[in-house]
């Protein structure tokens, strides 16, 4: 059973799961499922600079925030309990792609040779790190909504806007992974 | 008043509208602890946190990625149709409450650099926290930045076009 459990689990499993957190999520308590939303909680609750966008009683989404904690707990259960102990099976091209920048580690879920503490004081660490993260925060706010909210719960309930927000998301990743990325991970 | 407008600063843009008109002690809270628990260990577990499952999905050169994100969506979408149709109540016996989302540029503009620092950091804000948990700490800086970038936006919210 355990050996099981500590294999990747395919699609059908985990898709179908993540599913089920729409319902779960407002049978237990009215809520929309949505992660971005509790960056701006946090920017409520810790920095609003009397700005208007953060001036809200965000105590009343405090659920959000312990959604997110649990999720941070998850993925420490997840690798703690239930490590897979091979690395990381990835696509050949993806290999021979990433081999030509330097990048051979593929034991982890996060590269470790791109993403960690020294990488973060040189230009690409800086970029992939900081600027990346930077990026996810503006665009999702902008868009009202990121994968969860728009791509899960807003075409879940049959909303256009969330069409139009998730074909945006996939654009820009396309572009940046296939066009862009490149360019950067040369540095 | 004061109440009505706040509601609506709190809607701008925001999907987290739904709320229960009950008042619950704080414990109540700790339900949404386990469902993220479990939903942080699937994140790891289906390697959706992985940022080289983030490239293989914008190469086109696996299918995982969609084949979880089409049938989160198909499961969604077979849930909402089941608690309208039966109108389904909370656990605390309310009504289930759906908030359309109006248009505005911001879905276009704000969803394309979004999709940019996707594939960048291999993250979107959820699998963030969940990167952090399964030890990547210098994902936090990426966190900060992020609570950073929606900062910012906040700030030049009224300049920017929707």
């Amino acid at each position: 059973m355990l050996e099981t459990i500590r294999q990747p689990w395919p699609w059908y499993i985990a898709g179908p799961l993540i599913g089920l957190t729409v319902p779960i999520l407002l049978i237990i308590g009215n809520k929309t499922f949505g992660i971005s939303s509790s960056l701006r909680h946090i920017c409520a609750a810790c920095i609003p600079a009397n700005i208007p966008f953060f001036k809200y009683e965000w105590k009343k989404e405090i659920w959000n925030l312990f959604f997110v904690a649990g999720i941070l707990l998850g993925g420490f259960l997840g690798i703690q309990l239930f490590s897979n102990p091979l690395p990381i099976e990835i696509a050949p091209s993806l290999a021979t792609h990433l081999n030509q920048f330097g990048i051979t580690d593929f034991t982890g879920l996060v590269p470790s040779e791109l993403f960690n503490w020294s990488a973060l004081f040189t230009l690409k660490g800086f970029i992939m790190i900081v600027v990346g993260g930077f990026l996810v925060g503006f665009g999702t706010r902008y868009a009202g909504g990121c994968t969860s909210g728009h791509a899960i719960m807003g075409l879940s309930t049959l909303q256009w806007p969330s069409l139009v927000a998730t074909c945006c998301f996939m654009a820009g990743g396309f572009l940046m992974s296939n066009l862009i990325l490149p360019y950067i991970l040369k540095f | 008043m004061i109440k009505e407008i706040n509601q609506d600063v709190r809607e701008l843009d925001t999907i987290c509208v739904n709320e229960s008109h009950l008042e619950h002690k704080w414990w109540h809270n700790l339900k949404y602890l386990v469902v993220g628990i479990i939903f942080g260990i699937i994140f790891v577990k289906a390697e959706i946190i992985s940022w080289f499952r983030i490239q293989e999905m914008f190469r086109l050169e696996s299918f995982h990625m969609y084949g979880v994100i089409g049938s989160a969506v198909m499961v969604g979408l077979i849930s909402v149709f089941l608690i309208k149709k039966f109108d389904v109540k909370t656990i605390y016996g309310e009504k289930i409450e759906f908030h359309p989302k109006k248009f505005n540029k911001g879905n276009i503009y704000g969803g394309l650099i979004f999709g940019i620092g996707w594939a960048i950091t291999g993250a979107c804000p959820g699998p963030l926290f969940a990167q952090i948990g399964s030890g990547a700490t210098v994902i936090i800086v990426t966190l900060l930045s992020a609570i950073a970038g929606t900062w910012v936006y906040g700030y030049f919210r009224e300049k920017l076009p929707h």
